[in-house]
């Protein structure tokens, strides 16, 4: 093997030398920007130039799907074939590009010019079948970089408050008309910030449903003299693609709701980790900041900075994502201590998703009274909903919580061909299953708890009577076995073997006993994981049992 | 701080800073664990010592839990028994457990059926022998992670070892899979120690089981010839 020259990396990565081990991921990402790869003698420059173990610096290497430890192709073709994909012949189009460029998938071209791979959900469950081509800085959502594509912003529903200026071309700031709510913000006491919040009854929009004010007093209480505010926009989650849209057309909504959160809990630095399958927002972003820097709503007294994820969905869940930011394994951490008191750097932390920062210069605008005004008095405010599958208008649909699901699907034309539902997978991979007799459900928190349905991340994805549920469960068994992180057992062999039972029975080749074997799987991932992957990986896979019990029979 | 609370429906005291599983230990419960080790770090990740705490949506891990007051605590619910259980026998479908005695005891107690999960794929790979202090056999790796523990921060500050891989491909490896002598290892042998399966093992105990004798090794050792 012919000299690596190591000077362009000494000069990409230079700047990182100040942020410690806090600046491997970026690091990383620079020097594969150059290499295309990660040559030992590169990681071994990065190691001791962020002064980090090798053998630490391997391990993140590792555990970041992103990160190629091996020559690859200079231009990666990521081909989506997960649930919503799979609809539309994702494996098709895999196997057809494949054969074009002939080349096995995870392969590389003898010239390393190109790679294609079948990836998890790429967050673009609206354009389906999905790819994603990165080449070097460039990226696009097709084929060829030269030509670069962002994703189209299919807007819908009956509300537009929070994807107000959602559904064409970014958002610029003077567009957006300036940090009024932060203005507001800033002429009250933090503590009625707070207050605001919490009355308004926003809860986390990210899957989990927590109380946002509650999670602020937490934080603005903690004593410290460093505290957090990280926007979590890692969206990973299989039909999950409302941030992708809210941060490429509207990214000023979020930096605004970031910046009012780190006055309401007095925290000097944020973070915005976004996912590494989204490389085309991170350009948008930077311009936003530099665009918020220069008119003085960032400054010396809190500023942002971009992460960018490596593939990895274990880096949603909040303590593996301050772990990926302080350059680590996205491993999940043991709570309690929780992120409020502990949070990165062992800092008090608030960890929000997009739209849940994005609710927050609303509420602050218009006071607490008038957003509970929207939607219904357990649940209020206004809803994303990613609609995908097959519904004649895939898209992102904002309502008022307390539609019904029947009026959703209205909105987006029904189902394609009109043909009768099987199934609704609702809340995502770890979501579960509706059918045409939750129809009339309505679209609050507590009306689907009650029907035994996770609101999630707003995933609404729907499948027409000729698909077969045994497929959707086997990607979505794959999908949590690739993204296990491997720390606690539970998760990290029951993925494993829940995936391959979801094998034998999509080849309709299962074995006597396989749905008590999935069950006590199951039921121990769900009651003994260490994080909510772990707990809510055998969620879709529990819900069909009950739903569809008959797939699971021996032989069938 | 003395506390009061009902452990397996009986009522106990210990003070607030102590774990479950001490307390548990103290009042003659046995509850079992893989990972968990005196001397390193508890991350509470092979969760074999989970306990059911009245209250709590799921399972607590008892290495790490805190005993509080009036807290209701099962060590040996249905619940619990079924992880127990199950995660013994996801175990033994994924790795040689030959030299783990303790985890066949538990396998025992458990009614664990080594046969749970026919097909399923196993973490096999060829004994690494690589160094004069120690060989690793990852077959036999349960990634209990006290290697790297003590290996960086518990205790040796060698960092010689980390992940390869991630979920169940995950194993224990070296920067680019390095020989051991090529990276920082010191040979403390502290990996060795406290390892429970046998997957790193002394290399005089791996060559006597293969068969060498004494006189063998030693020469062996000293490198080329016979010392006189």
């Amino acid at each position: 093997m012919s000299e690596i020259d190591l000077t362009p990396i000494k000069t990409a990565i230079e700047s990182y030398i100040p942020l410690g081990r806090t600046g491997l991921l970026p690091a990383l990402h620079a020097a594969q920007k150059v290499y295309g790869w990660l040559p030992q003698e590169v990681a071994a420059e990065v190691a001791r130039t962020l002064r980090v173990p090798l053998a630490d610096v391997h391990g993140v290497i590792e555990f970041y799907s992103m990160f190629y430890n091996k020559p690859v192709g200079r231009r990666i073709i990521r081909v989506c074939t997960d649930p919503a994909c799979a609809l539309q012949d994702g494996d098709d189009l895999l196997k057809k590009l494949c054969k074009q460029y002939d080349v096995e998938p995870h392969q590389t071209q003898p010239e390393f010019d190109l790679t294609i791979e079948a990836s998890p959900c790429l967050g673009l469950c609206d354009q389906v079948p999905a790819v994603l081509t990165m080449d070097g800085d460039r990226s696009t959502i097709d084929l060829d970089v030269n030509e670069a594509f962002r994703p189209l912003s299919p807007v819908n529903g009956t509300l537009r408050i929070l994807t107000a200026n959602c559904g064409g071309e970014t958002t610029s700031l003077e567009n957006y008309g300036g940090y009024a709510a932060l203005q507001k913000a800033k002429s009250m006491q933090p503590e009625d910030v707070i207050n605001e919040i919490k009355a308004s009854g926003l809860v986390g929009r990210g899957g989990a449903a927590f109380p946002t004010g509650i999670k602020w007093e937490g934080a603005a209480k903690a004593q410290a003299d460093q505290k957090y505010v990280i926007c979590n926009a890692d969206e990973s989650e299989p039909g999950t693609f409302k941030d992708r849209i809210l941060l490429l057309d509207d990214p000023h909504r979020t930096i605004e709701g970031m910046c009012i959160t780190a006055y309401a809990i007095g925290a000097t630095k944020g973070y915005l980790y976004i996912r590494g399958e989204y490389p085309y927002i991170v350009p948008v972003l930077e311009n936003a900041l530099n665009e918020a820097r220069a008119a003085g709503y960032l400054n010396e007294n809190f500023d942002i900075e971009i992460r960018v994820g490596a593939g990895a969905y274990i880096c949603g869940e909040e303590t593996a994502l301050f772990e990926s930011i302080e350059g680590k394994r996205g491993f999940p951490r043991v709570k309690p201590p929780f992120p409020t008191t502990n949070g990165l750097f062992d800092k008090p932390t608030v960890i929000n998703n997009v739209e849940t920062l994005c609710n927050v210069p609303l509420i602050i605008k218009d006071g607490s009274a008038e957003y509970r005004k929207i939607g219904t008095e357990k649940s209020p405010g206004p809803k994303l909903f990613c609609l995908s599958g097959d519904v004649v208008k895939p898209g992102l649909y904002e309502i008022p919580f307390g539609v019904t699901l029947r009026e959703l699907l209205t909105m987006a034309g029904g189902v394609v061909g009109n043909k009768p539902i099987k199934a609704i997978l609702f809340g995502g991979a770890a979501g579960a299953f509706a059918t045409s007799e939750h129809l009339d459900v309505k679209m609050t928190f507590e009306d689907l708890r009650a029907a035994g349905l996770p609101l999630g991340s707003g995933v609404v994805m729907v499948f027409d009577e000729t698909r077969d549920i045994r497929d959707v469960l086997k990607r979505l068994g794959k999908f949590f076995a690739h993204e296990s992180c491997g720390k606690c057992y539970p998760c990290q062999m029951g993925t494993q073997r829940q995936m391959e039972i979801l094998d034998r029975v999509a080849d309709g080749k299962s074995l006597p006993d396989d749905l008590i074997r999935l069950q006590d799987i199951g039921w121990t991932m769900t009651d003994a994981s260490l994080c909510g992957l772990g707990q809510t990986a055998a969620s879709a896979v529990l819900s069909a049992m009950k739903v569809f019990p008959e797939i699971f029979e021996s032989g069938k | 701080m003395t506390i009061t609370f009902l452990l397996d429906g009986k009522e106990v005291t210990s003070e607030d800073n102590q774990t479950l599983l001490d307390v548990a230990r103290e009042n003659g419960i046995d509850i079992p664990t893989i990972c968990f080790h005196e001397a390193t770090t508890a991350n509470a990740l092979c969760r074999i010592c989970v306990v059911e705490v009245e209250g709590q949506r799921v399972l607590q891990p008892s290495c790490i839990v805190k005993a509080a007051n009036s807290m209701k605590v099962q060590t040996h619910s249905e619940k619990v028994v079924r992880a127990r259980k199950t995660i013994l026998e996801m175990l033994s479908s994924t790795m040689d457990l030959s030299e783990a005695p303790e985890i066949q005891a538990m396998m025992k107690e458990y009614g664990a059926d080594v046969n749970r999960f026919p097909d399923a794929e196993r973490r096999e790979s060829a004994v690494i022998d690589d160094n004069p202090m120690y060989i690793r056999d990852y077959s036999k790796c349960l990634l209990c992670w006290r290697c790297v523990q003590v290996c960086a921060e518990d205790a040796q500050y060698t960092f010689a070892i980390n992940f390869d891989g991630r979920g169940f491909n995950t194993q224990i490896g070296t920067f680019f899979d390095r020989s051991i002598p090529e990276t920082s290892c010191v040979l403390c042998g502290q990996c060795a120690a406290v390892c429970p399966t046998g997957a790193l093992k002394p290399k005089r105990e791996y060559l006597l089981e293969q068969g060498m004798t004494p006189q063998e090794i030693s020469v062996l050792n000293t490198g080329r010839k016979k010392r006189k």
